[in-house]
């Protein structure tokens, strides 16, 4: 399996160079669908000015990113485009080396539960074959490194690459079941935007799982446990913090970056939901709207958990999707790490029932992003109402997707266990309605 | 929600829609070209009306009183034009100078990718000669421009005298609010590009723009000139502005160079605003500016153009109604307190009094797209039910669908590369077409253009055997979806930039896309495929344009047309950034390239 992996790297990272000498890449650079404020590389570049004259580099409202990649790329910005392919490269290894072993960690149960005789007879179309497993890694690599939208974040220096490494590193960590890493990682991918801060609901669960620690809430090894995550988990993120203070010599960075976040001053159009809405609101809504836009996105966190509390990676997938639909400057590279994973579902396929229509309405999306936005800012002829209407049904095919997965997985997994073909009590065939 | 999540009714609407989904194509495909030709029956039009409140209430009396001098001014422009041997800058100096504006003269040059054979040029050197007319008591940040060409020849003079009279005379009026700039390009768009390249930021933000053709001292109607570079339209207002001042003068406006007719209830009412509608509809689709102002939209300048028309009416208008029109349409632009935004931007107008929106047109196309969907959906059922036969259908799809993505792929990639061959190769191969074959330029750039997509034809249509073997049942399927979501996606965005030439692409695309099958007779339908190609509606576009105007030509004349149209196509995409070329070469014809493969696939 080395091998095709090693290809695809070498073909991605091809592509990749073979853009960043083209003329495109300028162009895509300048795409509010591909950087947001916060991840792009301008602002990056503007940053690490202020930083070399010896200002402040949050000085002057333009640069929104941690102090950790500034000083990141005070080292390594003539590398730039290096560092963002091997970003790419890692994300993709995670993946590959984290689904692996994910599956595994699948095929193992299922035998077990298989011996032990726990699926209905019915359900042997159900269950999953090694043939059909082996090339799923990578196919989650490929999905990943041969997406457009990574190769579009990437070729603009999206500093989102970056938070996608982060990211797959911590998925890696916790199904190898590293607690240290995988606190560290987390606490990391916190500090790079918060929002992954909901992804330590599934690595609990799936880190107690692993160490056969019942998710009991009046069980003191279950709270020993969270307390030791949580632990390691503040602990490092205290350690940045600090490192960050003691690199800049000031909190500036805090508002600058969090409360850039959180508060949302920058209403550029991106393909998100915040920007329409709060440029159209009275100011006197706006704390109030806020609060909702921002609890919203950390809300899914707790009923996706007790529904999923078996699953963990299935409520990793859930999360990021949710995270990369509602946060508050969502670009195309957080898309694409949530689309990796479908190819770990893709035995979820029989039981989609909208996937047709909302790929169409993806694709369709993503092609009329630009057409619109040159109508609307090129030609002027068309306005700002074209371009959300867009947003918002690439919002709405997205959370169809999710939801669709969700219901497919729900329902194999209710098939798992009262059988492939339901019949009602009277012994007619029933069907399964989602109400 | 009841519809996505309620399997039952989800399996009824489903099989109902694969079950008729041959006669729901055809009723959609019908009912797309009744609609769109109904949007020319006054009875679903609207009327015009004025949005913007700056240009609507205010009264303006138009008093231009110089029609004669600006004559004769344009005479001796003439004069002075034809002494220098082209355009006469010292002197257009001189007399702006003399008439109080702040004088700038620019010069530029150009080289065309080949030489233009329409209009005899290759390497440009041309002078831009523009006045300003600052206002009086205002900040310098917000101009108007009036516009005239010099052309060669004895054309346009007119035009430039009445420029200069006007300059004059609004010179000596206190109400301007916005500077006014009187410019004077050579080379018309070229030099209008340079001009609008260079000027952008000196006078102000530009508001409006007019661009002014007169070729004669008496003329009998003004002709309005909307389209402009690919197929932007400026906001209707503009042409309100202009209909409502013909009004009110009483001078004979026409759109198209058609008279609005009273008799739409008549059957040669109706073809008259279909006729009418048709030549927008063309002339939008080519994508090319068609006057002087084209390029103005470009850089958010609403703009058009006034012809003067000469026939043989008896209603005659002189140079000072024309002043008039002109001194009326300017003040009220002067009233204006922000960019004309208020009114419609996509718009077509079966006559200069009524006009269809957006909101009106769109259905047309969306009858047509609909039906790629269905044919999409109809693949997708297809696909998704396992071949009959078969027992377990998992393992089989397995199987099959690794070589499906490579049979899926090289069909894709060649037929783009076929595309990128036909956008690069006729501008670099023009030298070596010259040394090889007895051809003029032009005639070397359009014959390798046609070469090229020739050769796209017998090129591809069997690659995927090379690569997996034996292209399968399932290969072509999923081919065709591919290829028709394509087309979809490719469609809807170039009708909303530029409806016209979505709306003939698809009226004769979606038909190739909707009935291609491997097993559909090779011979008649590999013949009805080419007829339908892009080159093709192209030919039938050119008589079919010649037909509306009314002046009907032979196939030999034709045929140079179309070798003509190409070469203006390619220079206009090298000139100005028209997008039509790189379009069709590019994507729809590599799109069309791939129902070409699917009716070859063995």
């Amino acid at each position: 399996m080395a091998a095709p992996l090693t290809l695809l790297l070498i073909l991605a990272v091809t592509i990749r160079a073979a853009l960043y000498r083209s003329s495109l890449a300028d162009l895509i650079a300048e795409r509010v669908e591909v950087v947001s404020p916060l991840t792009a590389w301008k602002r990056v570049v503007e940053g690490l000015a202020l930083l070399d004259l010896g200002v402040s580099p949050y000085a002057g409202d333009v640069f929104h990113e941690t102090p950790l990649i500034i000083y990141l790329f005070h080292f390594l910005v003539d590398y730039a485009e290096i560092t963002f392919m091997l970003a790419d490269v890692i994300t993709a290894v995670a993946l590959y080396l984290a689904v692996k072993d994910y599956n595994k960690q699948v095929f193992r149960k299922q035998k077990y539960a298989l011996e032990a005789e726990r699926y209905p007879l019915d359900c042997l179309e159900l269950i999953r074959s090694p043939k059909e497993m082996y090339y799923i890694p990578l196919k989650v690599a490929m999905f990943y490194l041969l997406n457009p939208f990574t190769i579009l974040s990437c070729v603009a220096k999206s500093t989102c690459g970056l938070n996608n490494a982060v990211i797959a590193l911590f998925i890696l960590t916790t199904i190898k079941g590293n607690v240290l890493l995988s606190a560290i990682f987390l606490s990391l991918a916190t500090y790079q935007s918060i929002y992954p801060l909901t992804l330590c609901a599934p690595a609990l669960l799936y880190l107690t799982q692993r160490q056969y620690i019942p998710v009991n809430f009046r069980r003191f090894s279950f709270w020993w446990f969270v307390a030791q995550y949580a632990f390691m988990y503040l602990g490092s993120l205290f350690v940045m913090i600090c490192l960050s203070f003691f690199l800049l010599g000031s909190w500036d960075y805090l508002p600058s970056v969090y409360g850039f976040i959180l508060s949302v001053p920058d209403l550029t159009p991106n393909i998100g939901l915040f920007w329409y809405f709060f440029a159209e609101m009275f100011e006197h809504f706006r704390l109030f709207f806020l609060c909702v836009f921002q609890i919203n996105i950390f809300f899914y966190t707790i009923p996706l958990s007790i529904k999923l509390k078996e699953h963990p990676v299935f409520l990793i997938f859930m999360q990021l999707a949710v995270i990369s639909i509602f946060k508050s400057y969502p670009t195309v590279g957080d898309i694409a790490l949530y689309l990796a994973f479908l190819p770990v579902w893709s035995h979820l396929h029989r039981f989609l029932r909208n996937i047709f229509l909302v790929s169409c309405v993806l694709l369709a999306c993503s092609a009329l992003f630009p057409v619109l936005w040159h109508l609307w800012i090129y030609a002027g002829s068309a306005n700002s109402n074209f371009y959300y209407a867009i947003t918002l049904l690439f919002n709405v095919a997205q959370i169809l997707l999710v939801s669709d997965y969700f219901y497919a997985f729900l329902r194999r997994e209710h098939h798992l266990s009262y059988g492939l073909y339901l019949k009602r009590k009277d012994g007619s065939e029933a069907t399964l309605v989602l109400k | 929600m009841g519809l996505l999540s309620d399997p039952n009714r989800r399996r009824a609407l489903i099989s109902l829609l694969t079950r008729l989904n041959a006669p729901i194509c055809v009723v959609c495909y019908m009912a797309g070209v009744v609609w769109f030709m109904g949007l020319a029956f006054e009875p679903f039009t609207l009327r015009t009306y004025m949005s913007e409140n700056a240009m609507g209430s205010t009264m303006v009396e138009e008093r231009f009183p110089s029609g004669e001098r600006a004559l004769a001014t344009g005479r001796e422009f003439a004069a002075h034009k034809k002494k220098v041997g082209g355009m006469p800058v010292d002197w257009l100096v001189k007399t702006m100078q003399a008439r109080g504006l702040e004088v700038f003269t620019q010069t530029f040059s150009r080289t065309l990718p080949f030489p233009d054979e329409n209009k005899e040029r290759y390497m440009v050197k041309g002078t831009n000669v523009y006045g300003i007319l600052r206002a009086p008591r205002a900040p310098r940040t917000e101009a108007l421009v009036l516009s005239a060409p010099c052309t060669q020849g004895d054309h346009n003079n007119q035009a430039v005298g009445l420029l200069l009279g006007l300059a004059q005379y609004f010179r000596n009026q206190i109400y301007w609010a916005k500077d006014i700039i009187f410019l004077i390009n050579e080379h018309d768009l070229i030099g209008m590009q340079a001009w609008l390249e260079v000027n952008m930021g000196r006078g102000g933000s530009i508001q409006a723009a007019l661009s002014l053709e007169l070729s004669s001292d008496v003329i009998t109607s003004m002709d309005l000139v909307l389209e402009g570079l690919n197929g932007q339209l400026p906001n209707l207002d503009l042409a309100n502005l202009f209909y409502a001042f013909c009004q009110k003068i009483g001078v004979l406006c026409t759109i198209q160079g058609k008279l609005q007719r009273n008799d739409w209830d008549s059957v040669s009412g109706y073809s008259h605003s279909v006729q009418t509608m048709m030549l927008m509809v063309m002339k939008q689709a080519s994508g090319r500016p068609w006057g002087d102002h084209g390029l103005f939209l470009r850089y958010h300048i609403e703009a058009a153009t006034i012809k003067g028309i000469n026939s043989f009416r008896q209603y005659k208008t002189d140079t000072n109604t024309i002043g008039r029109l002109l001194e009326g349409m300017y003040r009220k632009l002067n009233n204006l307190l922000e960019r004309l935004h208020q009114s419609y931007f996509f718009y077509l107008m079966p006559s200069l009094s009524h006009f269809v929106s957006i909101g009106y047109y769109m259905p047309a196309f969306g009858l047509l797209a609909v039906i790629l969907l269905l044919r999409a959906l109809d693949l997708w059922v297809q696909l998704a039910s396992p071949p009959p036969g078969t027992e377990d259908g998992v393992v089989d799809t397995e199987q099959m669908w690794s070589p499906d993505v490579l049979s899926v792929l090289t069909p894709l990639v060649i037929s783009h590369l076929t595309g990128v061959a036909l956008y690069y190769l006729p501008i670099h191969f023009q030298k070596m077409a010259l040394e090889h074959f007895p051809v003029s330029d032009t005639e070397a750039v359009v014959l390798t253009a046609i070469a090229v997509y020739t050769a796209g034809l017998a090129l591809p249509h069997n690659t995927h055997r090379f690569v997996s073997g034996e292209g399968t049942e399932h290969g072509w399927r999923v081919l065709k979806l591919v290829a028709v979501l394509y087309l979809a996606v490719l469609l809807g965005c170039t009708a909303l930039i530029n409806f016209s030439l979505g709306f003939i692409l698809a009226l004769t695309l979606v038909p190739v896309a909707a009935f291609v099958t491997p097993h559909v007779p090779k011979v008649p339908s590999a013949f009805v495929l080419v007829i339908l190609s892009p080159a093709c509606t192209l030919l039938f576009s050119v008589f079919f344009f010649q037909e509306l105007q009314e002046v009907p030509i032979s196939f030999q004349d034709g045929w140079v047309l179309y070798l003509s149209v190409i070469s203006q196509g390619i220079l206009d995409h090298s000139l100005y950034g028209s997008l039509v070329y790189p379009l069709i070469a590019l994507l729809v014809y590599p799109c069309w390239l791939l129902f070409w493969n699917i009716l070859f696939w063995e």
